[in-house]
């Protein structure tokens, strides 16, 4: 499960625990609580059969034929993660984060959330283990993703607005630990995303890796081979992560994460924290972080409200600076007209934050930059932000 | 060497307090709210009503440990343009008129974001005695770690009531000048009560630690101090200052540093 650069919560010099002392037994008492679920057989088997019968694992790995035509590359494949229960791959972490919950006897979940997928999948796993669920959220996010605010509630979670500082996930993060601090003794925190401190970038990576490891076993089937190129959008980095670390042994294949450019590299109004950032401490990790040159974090901004995060994961910086992945950003702009343009190609509709990777292999394409076979991680569907970019398309663009 | 500390300071002044059988006074005020020139005069205001160590805490945007109140000042100094090289400035100010022992309060970010060396090079000039940055727990980064405590500057730790009795030992042994006993689970601000168990894990807190124990988080009122000031070194108060401060600026707030400053005479350290 480990290797030797995560021992102490280390991708090289990335990651670690910088926290309020408050949390430091939590912290211990979840690492050991997972070291030891991840040697029960038990809890490896009940979590393989609720991927298969709850989340609808395994995901298809689709031949996008007239996408590739767009694109010109061939093939490329997507990695369905939409097709999960709830219709992102953000579940694979919160049934899996809840599970060990119930054997740690935490009754209580807090999550955070920006896009409200991660806070929708928290609620959905709540609901199957009969937990109480607290679901913190931007208030600016709260407007852009209305669909998820109500999905959760349905659902029986409490969402509990933010409105300090940049009112997105950031803020939301804050606050949830925050609650945490102060709830310790009864409560879990299912974070969303590969952040945080250590053990969460290890775990949700851990959770997450099969994105991977289906997809690799898939396209060797379809393909004889393993992907030329891999890619995925970077938030925090959660599908990247689970997509990219069945093949980061893989020396030949290429793993590129797309983050989100917002308004344009050097805007000031980006989400791009391996693009444009240099290495801080946020939320309990040491790693490559959007901030001015007083270290106060700089406020993101992307139009994707699940990639509209300062900071990225510890594992990711640590990719980037060992050159193992290279990291590129799509403005909000090319992810739109990627959103709108998949569901007549393909009869798929992306989320916002999956678009950016579309974006980037269809300008990498035609530039012919990159080769296939590529594998894209199709991270989660896009109902949620029709109603923004439709009102973004009613003139809203850019403003 | 103009601004070079003496060594131990706090330290020095712990001493006396203990001598004098007193329990200290330890105010937090941020850096900047709501202007620099509020926090000039607070300051000095603060060595003359008697505070024992003034923890000046440099704003931060994400200050995850804070209630309500210290974000609300936080991003109000923030907002008004303060800086880290601001907050060094006040304090070579202060050290103008006033040997008070000052405590630079801080989140990591702004530290490792100057360069650790930087920061305590700049810290140390401007006449800072120690550091307390709330989100670097012992054994989090040894090399950090070293740096600061083998620094001219006090590297101040916390222990809260979550902390396991072997690692409450550790944490007092490596605290430097005073270690901060965290008076509940939760963020800053005020309360209308401290917990009841406070007294007794404070004293075992103080029984283990061969440095004296400031008890903060909560502490509102004179009667809080008296409590605190019964079973520990001295008490931290912040967030009711910043509210003070609201409420009725520098003045206000100086009130109630000399009430609570009173309130910690009428008891003895247990």
């Amino acid at each position: 499960m480990t290797d030797g650069t995560v021992e102490m919560g280390r991708f090289g010099p990335f990651g670690g625990r910088y926290v309020p002392e408050t949390l430091i037994p939590a912290l211990d008492e979840l690492a050991a609580a997972y070291a030891a679920a991840c040697g029960d057989p038990g809890f490896l088997a009940e979590v393989d059969a609720l991927s298969a019968d709850y989340v609808g694992r395994p995901t298809p790995l689709y031949r996008a034929r007239s996408f590739e035509a767009e694109a010109g590359v061939a093939p490329i494949y997507l990695k369905r993660e939409d097709l999960n229960h709830t219709g992102a791959h953000k579940i694979n972490n919160t049934v899996g984060q809840a599970l060990l919950a119930k054997r740690m006897g935490k009754p209580r979940i807090i999550a955070e959330t920006g896009a409200g997928q991660h806070g929708v999948a928290t609620a959905t796993a709540c609901a199957l283990f009969d937990m109480e669920c607290v679901v913190y959220m931007g208030t600016e996010d709260v407007v852009r993703q209305s669909l998820n605010v109500y999905r959760m509630e349905l659902l029986g979670a409490e969402v509990r607005p933010v409105d300090s500082g940049t009112r997105t996930l950031k803020d939301a993060t804050n606050e949830a630990l925050r609650d945490w601090v102060t709830n310790v003794a009864d409560t879990h925190y299912i974070i969303g995303s590969v952040v945080g401190p250590h053990p969460f970038p290890l775990i949700v990576r851990d959770f997450q890796a099969v994105i991977g490891r289906e997809a690799r076993r898939q396209i060797l089937k379809a393909e004889g081979r393993l992907p030329a190129t891999v890619v995925a959008c970077v938030g925090g980095g959660s599908n990247a992560m689970g997509m990219f670390h069945a093949f980061a042994g893989d020396d030949g294949v290429a793993l590129v994460g797309v983050e989100a450019a917002g308004e344009g590299l050097g805007s000031g109004r980006t989400s791009a924290s391996l693009s444009e950032g240099r290495p801080g401490v946020l939320h309990g990790s040491l790693s490559y972080l959007l901030q001015d040159a007083d270290g106060q974090v700089a406020p993101a901004h992307s139009v994707a409200a699940g990639l509209d995060y300062p900071g990225v994961g510890p594992e990711h910086s640590h990719f980037k600076d060992t050159g193992r992945a290279r990291y590129v950003s799509v403005g909000d702009g090319a992810a739109e007209e990627a959103f709108r343009a998949l569901p007549g190609l393909e009869g798929i509709i992306p989320a916002l934050e999956t678009a950016h990777a579309l974006a980037w292999v269809t300008e990498a394409g035609r530039r012919g930059e990159i080769e296939g076979p590529v594998a894209i991680c199709l991270s989660g569907r896009g109902d949620k932000d029709a109603v923004h970019v439709a009102g973004l398309g009613a003139g809203e663009a850019g403003s | 060497m103009t601004g070079r500390r003496a060594p131990g300071r706090i330290a020095a002044r712990f001493a006396r307090l203990a001598a004098g059988k007193r329990a200290g006074f330890v105010p937090y005020v941020t850096a900047g709210y709501p202007t620099l020139d509020h926090t000039r005069e607070l300051v000095a205001g603060l060595a003359e009503a008697g505070a024992d160590v003034i923890e000046l805490g440099i704003p931060f945007s994400d200050p995850m440990a804070d209630g309500p109140t210290i974000q609300r000042s936080s991003q109000g100094a923030l907002d008004a343009g303060t800086t880290t090289g601001d907050v060094f400035d006040v304090l070579a100010g202060l050290r103008r008129h006033s040997d008070v022992p000052v405590v630079i309060f801080s989140y990591l970010n702004p530290v490792v974001s100057r360069g650790v060396g930087e920061f305590i090079r700049e810290a140390v000039d401007a006449g800072a005695d120690g550091v307390l940055p709330t989100d670097l727990p012992l054994g989090a980064d040894p090399e950090l770690e070293s740096r600061l405590s083998e620094s001219p500057l006090d590297l101040v730790r916390l222990i809260a009531p979550t902390t396991y009795p072997d690692r409450i030992r550790e944490i007092a042994r490596a605290s430097q000048g005073f270690v901060y006993y965290i008076a509940r689970t939760g963020v800053t601000g005020a309360r209308s009560a401290l917990r009841e168990e406070l007294g007794r894990e404070a004293g075992a807190v103080r029984a283990v630690s061969p440095c004296p124990v400031a008890v903060g988080f909560g502490v509102s009122t004179a009667g809080h101090a008296r409590a605190v000031g019964a079973a520990a070194d001295a008490a931290v108060v912040g967030s009711a200052l910043v509210d003070r401060l609201d409420s009725g600026g520098v003045v206000g707030a100086l009130a109630l540093a000399r009430e609570l400053r009173e309130a910690l005479d009428e008891v003895r350290p247990g």
